[in-house]
């Protein structure tokens, strides 16, 4: 075992974990530490935008999109982060553009901005162009410019270093009204060296995680396969709490059966829905803004067309986005690798048909709650020194329980920036807190019994299973029975994880070995997830029950808190699930009421 | 949820073929993976795995089918699995593509499908290779905006035109592909290699760049551009369908041109 000791130690090299790390990078010695190489993260496959009301082509301002973030999260975002977050999107663009981004520009030369999905002028009056982009590749090219200044700026990368679990200790300590709590501090991470399978504990007085999203414990997901919610889950283990994990995204179009993103950029330039009978359907769910209302209601609508036997195809189980009527040409500057994505995987030719699209798991509204500065919580208002997340790993919450389109590469941007700036500054002044005992001990433990065991079951075997069911049960539409059924079938999985065995018993790129503990991550956070689920038995945002089909503000306008608990008896009370204690924070108010969320 | 309003106004007659298809057809495909594992021996060998695909999988599915149902230590690096994130550029029956978006129906499935670490970088195990040359070389083009003007409070203007200018170099992911594939830098290893001219073409006809003099300097260095070929391996290899080549001769011009 090393060690090896920083200032700041950085979890993930997204765009999250880069935009932190060129901030902290020029103010404390820093490290970044990441599962792939930072040019392979899944930023780079967001397509569409990243709005700011910069008003380059018509009029707009940051108070709307503001509102717009508030209303399309259903209400239940933190109106003070969505204010930071609208407010600084302004410069957060023009930062990406000094770094040298090519954002697609403007006869004046300004950057150009299009439209997209709940994106509205004044209050929901009619779609805004408020979306920069570089045409349908602005996620790859915010990875770029983000590893290009990290290159300029000599950012120091620990490649292919899987971090897999966090050093806290916890000191007694007495809150201000006079009640005695435990306050955890941070005192590093261990990780584990792909290539030679040594573990390394990098000891830091600041930790800042960013390592992205949990979409593989669906089976039809937008999501790359190594995104398995590894900091969720690992903070999750050492007992900060997760929030609003029952909000989860499903964009409405993912190419059909295989869940690849087409982006909302396409009905931005006018594409539409439509289903088996040539219908554009949107028309009837959302009559002002219709293909651009919010993913959460248009990938409801879709899956209710299919349900209504509307859908396309043999199985009739997808339905059309039909781009036929826009010319080749503007296909071509504006929507270039989605339509070669149709073409590549579907064989269809997106200027003459239309391509089959179904909704696809895409994002994690929820994860490791945090404030404006980034500061992770271990309770509803408790800061943990040293602990910081961003990006979708982190709740903010901006996103509510619907995220728009495009505010994600934003909130990557501004509280990527918090983060890197607080933790850098935090480190300067605090000391670095003592390593506990045998830091690397239970790491250790966790490779070892999945190495040397010797059972019968096959890690890809139970994770399709997983992601079956959470397919099947925890998708757009869910009911008490649908969750329960995960949950059971979610027991006999942990049960069967106990007796898996990896063929791999090599150290050296042992992916076999990862991807049973990643395993280990996605049934752990399928768990919170759905334990989440049940409990709010309300419909908002992404998060829509059958048998509860109305929003609830009177008992749900609140988030979530999902804390890890052996002792929370499994009495078949709501609040306490096999190992999982949910409790509720408060959701943040500055000036806007919540109203009915119509488009 | 219930759809209480208006019917659509807006429909369209679809052709009767939308849709179609039926069931997805399904064929035995005969993988020859190339294994290499120092742990275990210096030599590398060859093993075959036979198995069922359907028309829609790529070679990284059925590399996954195998690791996943027959042998667990085959290893080999991917994450987006659609050809944006550069991880798994592989040799593939003798040519340099990326697997995630190699469907097997385009490829001879009568005959065994080879597949090869790409060439040119040391290996490490199975299909993976060392990365830390190929970013080394990327990082030495000075990969990164340099702009000595005043900084604007707004954003830099560029026109529509000096913006589409450097697009398709923009399009790199880095996944080395081109330089791997490129029989200069197999027999010359210090040789800059395709991937990190790409990269420094990006910058050296972006308009808001002020540093192009200082990379041309770097690039007409005796390992780079001029040990350029011309085999146009590079393009045809490149899954970004950059036109590599190109943007190599076209830095060529631009070092003669600027007399440096």
């Amino acid at each position: 075992m090393q060690v090896h000791k920083y200032d700041v130690v950085i979890v993930g090299a997204g765009g999250a974990g880069m935009r932190a790390a060129i901030e902290s990078g020029q103010r404390a010695k820093t490290a970044v530490l990441t599962k792939l190489y930072p040019t392979r993260s899944h930023t780079g496959a967001a397509q569409g935008g990243m709005c700011a009301a910069l008003a380059n082509v018509e009029e707009d301002n940051w108070e709307w999109h503001t509102f717009d973030t508030i209303k399309g999260g259903d209400y239940l975002v933190d109106q003070d982060a969505a204010e930071v977050m609208a407010k600084e999107a302004i410069d957060a663009v023009l930062d990406l553009e000094k770094m040298g981004l090519p954002f697609n520009r403007t006869p004046e030369g300004r950057i150009d901005q299009r439209r997209f999905g709940g994106h509205t002028r004044d209050h929901g009056k009619a779609p805004v162009r408020r979306a920069c982009y570089a045409a349908d590749r602005t996620g790859h090219m915010i990875l770029q410019t983000l590893y290009q200044n990290c290159v300029k700026h000599n950012v120091e990368f620990y490649n292919e270093y899987y971090v897999l679990d966090l050093l806290t200790v916890e000191e007694d300590a007495v809150r201000e009204d006079g009640t005695p709590y435990k306050q955890k501090r941070v005192a590093g991470v261990v990780s584990y060296d792909l290539a030679s399978g040594e573990l390394h504990v990098f000891q830091a007085k600041s930790v800042v995680f960013a390592s992205g999203g949990a979409g593989k414990v669906f089976k039809t997901t937008s999501n790359a396969h190594t995104l398995t919610g590894d900091g969720m889950g690992i903070a999750f283990r050492r007992g900060i709490p997760l929030e609003d994990m029952e909000f989860f995204q499903f964009h409405p179009t993912g190419l059909a059966g295989l869940g690849i993103l087409l982006s909302e950029a396409a009905r931005g330039e006018g594409a539409i829905l439509r289903n088996s009978e040539g219908e554009r359907f949107m028309e009837r769910y959302a009559p002002t803004i219709k293909d651009l209302a919010p993913r959460d209601i248009v990938a409801r609508s879709m899956a209710n067309e299919v349900r209504e036997g509307r859908g396309c195809g043999p199985n009739k189980d997808y339905v059309l986005l039909d781009l036929t009527h826009l010319e080749p040409a503007h296909i071509d500057a504006k929507l270039p690798d989605i339509t070669e994505f149709a073409r590549t995987y579907l064989g269809v030719e997106p200027y003459t048909e239309p391509v089959p699209v179904f909704p696809t798991a895409h994002y994690a509204m929820g994860g490791i709650p945090t404030n404006i500065s980034a500061e992770v919580l271990q309770d509803n208002d408790t800061v943990v020194p040293g602990l910081y997340a961003a990006g979708e790993v982190a709740c903010v919450s901006v996103h509510g329980s619907n995220r728009l389109g495009t505010n994600s590469l934003l909130d990557i941007n501004v509280f990527g920036k918090r983060a890197g700036i607080a933790a850098a500054e935090y480190a300067k002044t605090a000391d670095f807190v003592d390593l506990p005992v045998d830091p690397e001990a239970y790491t250790l433990d966790l490779l070892n019994h999945v190495r040397t065991s010797d059972g019968t079951e096959k890690v890809a075997a139970i994770r399709k299973e997983l992601q079956d069911t959470m397919d099947a049960n925890m998708q757009v539409f869910r009911t008490a029975d649908t969750l329960n059924q995960v949950l059971t079938d979610i027991a006999s999985f942990e049960e069967r994880y106990q007796r898996i065995s990896v063929q791999d018993k090599g150290k050296r790129f042992n992916l076999d070995l990862l991807e049973a503990v990643e395993l280990g991550f996605l049934l752990e956070l399928a768990k919170v997830m759905t334990v989440a689920a049940l409990h709010r038995e309300e419909s908002r945002g992404g998060h829509f029950r059958e048998d509860f089909p109305e929003r609830d503000d009177e008992k749900f306008m609140k988030h979530s808190m999902a804390y890890k608990d052996e002792h929370a008896p499994a009495d078949g009370s709501a609040e306490a699930i096999a190992g999982i204690r949910l409790a509720t924070k408060p959701v943040v108010f500055t000036r806007y009421e919540p109203m009915v969320r119509k488009y | 949820m219930t759809a209480e309003l208006a019917e659509p106004a807006s429909k369209i007659e679809l052709p009767a073929h939308i849709g179609g298809g039926g069931d997805i057809p399904s064929f035995d495909v005969h993988l020859r993976v190339r294994r290499y594992n120092p742990e275990v021996s210096d030599e590398s060998t060859w093993d075959d795995f036979h198995v069922t695909m359907y028309g829609t999988d790529r070679v990284l599915d059925a590399l996954h089918k195998i690791k996943w149902e027959i042998d667990g230590s085959v290893s080999f690096r991917r994450s987006c699995a659609h050809g944006v994130c550069g991880s798994d550029a592989m040799r593939i029956n003798g040519r340099n593509r990326l697997a995630c978006k190699t469907l097997l129906k385009d490829l001879d499935t009568s005959k065994p499908i080879t597949v090869e670490p790409i060439k040119g970088l040391p290996v490490e195990k199975d299909l993976i290779v060392d990365m830390e040359p190929f970013f080394q070389s990327f990082r030495e083009v000075m990969p990164f905006l340099i702009n000595r003007g005043h900084e604007p409070t707004k954003e830099r203007l560029q026109s529509a035109e000096d913006r589409e200018r450097f697009d398709d170099t923009t399009k790199c992911i880095l996944c080395a592909a081109c330089t791997s594939s490129c029989p200069v830098f197999w027999t010359d290893g210090q040789y800059f290699g395709p991937a990190a001219i790409v990269n420094a073409h990006r910058f050296i006809f972006d308009s808001r760049d002020d540093a192009g003099d200082m990379r041309l300097e770097i690039l007409n260095d005796k390992e780079g551009v001029w040990r350029c070929r011309t085999t146009f391996n590079c393009t045809e290899a490149c899954p970004r369908g950059i036109q590599v080549t190109q943007a190599i001769a076209e830095v060529k011009q631009a070092i003669l041109s600027r007399k440096i």
